[in-house]
């Protein structure tokens, strides 16, 4: 009777001490593998953005998917985190006398920061997970293949429509989104803490500066490529079934969510370190 | 097209998944306007085969011609245009969800990458596709009305027949069938059986279908061949498949748990 076969490690033939360096080099290797798969998939789907045929029905059906029916969520989200930077400022500033910056924080938190990243994670959330389940599905499906087999480029058809319109839609959204804490900011400065409206709103609109508001949108812009890339790829590139089609559907919202954060610290260094 | 010249001709196709040999070395040849089925257990390799016809899987070495053209040689856009006159029934029929059954069947005729061969289906607008695929419908015995449901709305059986007229909506020259009867029930599986040979025989079609169904083998197919391990062990007239004197073909078409196939639990 043969031996059993032995285990993995031991069949590297390297001593013992070495071996975890070994798994160690494998990790890493495997990681730079993934990400230069995904930058080579996020430049395909970018490229197919400029060579036609173009597909406007998929683009709009995603940017409505992203815009439309994201709305909501974003502007509950926005307006509550408004209303509460205004409270816990308020409760801060108040030890220094200094309720007065209330205003400027607010809008600051919101156009810069909160705004953007909480958008882009509420987003992520809902429509990375959508992303990479309908592209799952079509994968494990034979959906995918399908498309090729009907003359249908399915990075053309499938991705690049979503790719842009996470490009463009996270930014309006985030744009309302501002708007929506701001006004949450000045519900509860005006409301409940009996803040004067008019020097309330002249606060807010006299130290926002046009620099704030667009970095926020170009930001949203970033973040709206990387939740679409990460749903897409995921989605596109599973296997196994349903299990597969879960673990995509997982992986999709914990990198994009990752991603918004890592590249909200990037973003922000780059623009707004002085 | 000559009759001698084969529609598809494959030699020594290789394809292996890390250390799985998958296709060892495929021969085939499949004359026009013949309908070959290809039968072997699963795991055999038959769908890859399938796969790497289309260009959905890209074989490690051998090469496939169509027409004589060798379709691995070819650049992508070349093809595509080669893919074009090809039409495809898939296992589970791989309808497009998110579409109506009517423009599932017309999907092809609306691709925007479209550009038709000869004798194949011009491009159309979209309320000729509509006409053409409630036509198309009729052709595999639905209503065209059933064109207006979505393919969750369908049964089994429906879903396999609107997967057909997908398949045939181009007018295709070369069509493949993967396992049409899986799923389905005895007499459904013989309607969708009686189906495709109509569909091969109205529009002239060179068909390969693969199936370990044996009773759909027999009806779909003029010519068989049985893939065992990567190979094709034996080829011949349908016809002959229950009785082929080949041991590893009768073990297969009559199920026997003796022979000289044996099951790989686990390699």
């Amino acid at each position: 009777m043969s031996s059993p076969p032995a285990p993995s490690d031991a069949a590297d033939g390297l001593p013992l001490p070495l071996r975890p360096i070994a798994a160690l080099g494998r990790t890493v290797l495997a990681l730079l593998q993934g990400a230069g798969s995904l930058a080579l998939f996020g430049l395909e789907g970018l490229s197919h953005l400029l060579r036609p045929p173009f597909y406007g029905r998929q683009f709009l059906a995603a940017f409505l998917e992203f815009a439309f029916y994201s709305l909501p969520v974003v502007a509950l989200t926005a307006i509550f985190s408004g209303m509460v930077i205004a409270l816990q400022s308020y409760t801060g500033f108040a030890r220094f006398n200094a309720q007065s910056a209330i205003a400027s924080i607010v809008v600051l938190s919101v156009v810069r920061e909160l705004g953007p990243v909480l958008a882009g994670l509420m987003v992520a959330g809902r429509l990375g997970a959508a992303m990479a389940a309908e592209l799952g599905t079509m994968r494990v499906t034979d959906q995918i293949d399908a498309l090729t087999t009907l003359s249908t480029n399915p990075m053309k058809y499938l991705v690049a429509p979503r790719l842009f319109a996470g490009i463009v839609a996270l930014p309006l959204l985030v744009a309302v989104a501002d708007l929506l804490g701001v006004m949450g900011g000045f519900l509860v400065a005006t409301v409940k803490l009996g803040f004067n409206a008019h020097a309330y709103a002249s606060d807010t609109i006299g130290f926002v500066q046009t620099s704030d508001v667009v970095v926020g949108l170009a930001k949203a812009a970033v973040f709206g490529f990387l939740i679409a890339l990460m749903g897409c790829y995921n989605g596109y590139r599973s296997k196994g079934g349903a299990q597969g089609v879960g673990s995509a559907t997982t992986s999709a919202v914990v990198s994009a969510s990752i991603l918004v954060l890592a590249f909200d610290f990037i973003l922000t260094e780059m623009f707004f370190s002085r | 097209m000559s009759g001698t010249v084969p529609k598809i001709r494959i030699r020594g196709l290789h394809k292996a998944f890390g250390s799985k040999k998958v296709l060892d070395g495929v021969d085939l040849d499949v004359m026009p306007e013949t309908s070959m089925v290809v039968i072997g257990g699963s795991g055999s390799g038959k769908s890859v085969l399938l796969r790497c016809i289309l260009g959905l899987i890209e074989p490690d070495s051998g090469s496939i011609e169509i027409d004589g053209v060798d379709v691995l040689a070819l650049g992508e856009r070349a093809r595509d245009e080669m893919r074009q006159c090809i039409g495809m029934l898939f296992q589970n029929a791989a309808l497009f969800d998110s579409l109506t059954v009517w423009e599932n069947v017309a999907f092809g005729l609306l691709a925007k990458g479209r550009r038709p061969r000869h004798g194949a289906e011009p491009r159309l607008t979209r309320a000729q596709a509509r006409v053409h695929a409630g036509k198309v419908l009729e052709q595999v015995g639905l209503a065209a009305s059933v064109g207006d449901l979505s393919p969750s709305e369908l049964s089994g059986g429906m879903q396999k027949r609107v997967g057909l007229a997908r398949a045939i909506a181009a007018r295709p020259e070369i069509l493949f069938f993967d396992e049409p009867t899986t799923g389905l029930d005895p007499i459904m599986g013989a309607v969708i059986d009686g189906l495709i040979v109509d569909c091969v025989q109205n529009l002239g079609s060179t068909a390969i279908a693969i199936t370990h169904d044996m009773a759909s083998a027999t009806r779909i197919g003029t010519q068989a061949a049985m893939l065992y391990r990567g190979r094709i062990v034996w080829r011949g007239a349908a016809a002959e498949l229950l009785h082929s004197g080949n041991d590893m073909v009768d073990q297969f078409t009559h199920g026997r748990r003796e022979g000289p196939i044996s099951m790989e639990l686990r390699k």
